[in-house]
């Protein structure tokens, strides 16, 4: 989503122009770049913050709020260990899902961007246009296909392939997987086959030419040329994807629930913030951690295959 | 060699339009269910039926639902579209120091679950004491839609020259009349899909409005409290089905307007 975001160049100005003109004042854009900044402060820096000063407030009585200081909330996350599990399973599915929709995604977006010669246009709209449903509708739509009377058991009943209906389709961590790797796919295509469409072409041709055959040349030239998409691509999925809520709330049953049902318990009927925002500030830490480490790894992989 | 290739062009063909169809499928089970009569969601169909329609068109909880959607979604696009043409025009015309931090900090709303932005946002309106419903929605939803405006609107600032805005400066208009007469014209192709886009984005988000509409529920979130009886499962089917109409509408006619535009000639 980042990949047509660049320096601007078609604005740098002409030679002959003034370097310092009149639209271009470093305090003009300033002022105009202050209401959405001050937006994203306002809305976003200042609430999270107070979110992580809130992780270390206590509940007392009916929910009211105790603002002395304490690290209650932290420790109980430390010593009950249902807290880590939930959130290891989060990260476990959010892993899985960007696994499977990277290696789903590649083909398709290798196919738009090198065999799609003349409709490009078509497929990439019909790419991008599911992304533009109701991302609630989409997961709901997975619970009325696998559910136990849902369109996958019922249609396989009604063919009279099996008598029972399968109960292993819903309600498990596995259906989480598969939810969210269909949701999820487009955010997978789009930046692989944006690497992708910057490969020069000659590049092939020299390696066809130096001896290599179509796999080697995809090993050497195609896939590390194409790592800063995969690589954009895994953390613009497992990010939100630890933190979602919408699709083990729907399709995840209790073996299924992920650390955000978890947050949204403690802010809904366990009505305790404070421990809602502790939970919450470790689920970013740690995949913000996470999500560096494989930057940088990956980073480090590339560069010692070229 | 070259049946090789065409082999491996066959099966990439094969499979990208095999799994193109396989992310379209469950948006289509909907619309298919909410012409079934019955009221449970499973094969063999029964009769086509517009009851479930009918059932949607009275109820007054639904209305007052999708006004404030409406509401809701048309004073997000209008601001964040607003904000997004300051700003875009700011990071494209010039090189402005730490501009990657600059959109980096701009993008940042995408790449935080929702669920995190909602409760951090519905921690900062309970302590001070500012209340929820609409407002508090609108705010939410301008967080998430103002990256898309900026970017959708920087591509479009890219595409026409700083050299117009000097030369109506230059022949004395003021930047006030330079912005309404060289500015804007040129510039809403990109407007027009900034508030459809951001329209829609704002027209189906639920989970920020799930922690911050309080007693004024938009359209998605009166859809998740249908979810719990089987009884309106198929009503819901019906309202999806609309829900998901009107996006691929609202987005289809952006995407028409911004490409005619684009192809009308008024190139860099």
């Amino acid at each position: 989503m980042y990949e047509f975001i660049k320096q601007p160049t078609s604005s740098a100005p002409a030679p002959g122009f003034a370097i310092t003109s009149r639209i271009s004042r470093p305090s003009a854009a300033w002022l105009q770049l202050s209401p959405g900044l001050i937006l994203v402060a306002g809305a976003l820096l200042v609430p999270l913050c107070l979110l992580v000063t809130a992780s270390f407030w206590s509940v007392s009585g009916y929910g009211d709020l105790d603002t002395t200081f304490t690290l209650a909330n932290y420790e109980k996350l430390l010593e009950r260990p249902g807290y880590a599990r939930i959130l290891l399973r989060s990260i476990g599915i959010a892993a899985c899902v960007t696994l499977i929709t990277i290696v789903l995604a590649y083909p398709l977006a290798y196919f738009v961007a090198f065999d799609v010669r003349h409709r490009k246009l078509i497929w990439l709209i019909l790419i991008t246009l599911p992304f533009w449903s109701s991302y609630l509708l989409r997961v709901f739509a997975w619970k009325v296909v696998l559910g136990w009377n849902g369109a996958i058991n019922s249609g396989l009943i009604s063919l009279g392939v099996i008598d029972e209906p399968f109960s292993f389709l819903l309600y498990n961590p596995l259906s989480v997987v598969l939810t969210l790797s269909h949701a999820w796919a487009t955010f997978a295509i789009l930046p692989i086959y944006l690497s992708l469409e910057k490969i020069d072409r000659n590049l092939f041709d020299a390696a066809a030419d130096l001896g290599d055959g179509p796999v080697r040349r995809f090993l050497r030239i195609t896939l590390p040329l194409s790592m800063p998409g995969v690589m954009a691509a895994a953390v613009i999925i497992f990010i939100p994807t630890v933190g979602d809520y919408i699709t083990p709330a729907l399709v995840g049953g209790p073996d299924g629930l992920m650390v955000s049902n978890l947050i949204q318990a403690q802010f809904g009927k366990a009505n305790n913030w404070p421990l809602g925002a502790a939970v919450s500030v470790v689920s970013i830490v740690s995949v913000s951690l996470l999500s560096l480490l494989f930057v940088f790894a990956a980073r480090r992989l590339s560069a010692s295959i070229r | 060699m070259s049946t090789g290739r065409n082999l491996g062009q066959r099966l990439r063909m094969l499979f990208s339009s095999s799994y193109l169809l396989y992310l379209y499928l469950p948006i289509l089970i909907l619309p298919l269910f909410s012409f079934n009569d019955s009221y449970y969601i499973s094969f063999p169909l029964k009769a086509f039926t517009l009851r479930w329609y009918a059932e949607l068109a009275a109820d007054p909880s639904i209305l007052a639902a999708l006004a404030n959607s409406v509401q809701i979604a048309v004073v997000t696009a209008l601001l964040s579209t607003a904000l997004g043409v300051l700003s875009a025009r700011a990071l494209t015309r010039g090189r402005l120091r730490g501009f990657k931090s600059i959109v980096g900090l701009i993008m940042l709303p995408l790449v935080i679950p929702e669920l995190i932005l909602a409760v951090s946002l519905l921690v900062v309106l309970n302590e001070a004491s500012l209340g929820l419903g609409k407002w508090a929605v609108i705010l939410g939803h301008m967080l998430i839609c103002y990256p898309f405006a900026v970017a959708i609107l920087m591509s479009r600032f890219e595409g026409f020259a700083t050299v117009l805005e000097e030369a109506s400066l230059d022949l004395g208009a003021t930047p006030w009349q330079t912005f309404w007469r060289v500015v804007f014209p040129l510039a809403l192709p990109g407007i027009v899909a900034s508030f459809l886009l951001t329209f829609t984005i704002s027209f189906d988000e639920f989970l920020i409005a799930f922690f911050l509409s309080s007693s004024e529920p938009t359209l998605p979130v009166y859809l998740w409290g249908q979810l719990r009886f089987p009884k309106k499962l198929p009503s819901a089917l019906a309202l999806g089905t609309l829900i998901i109409v009107v996006s691929f509408i609202v987005v289809a006619f952006a995407e028409w307007f911004r490409r005619r535009h684009a192809a009308a000639g008024d190139a860099p």
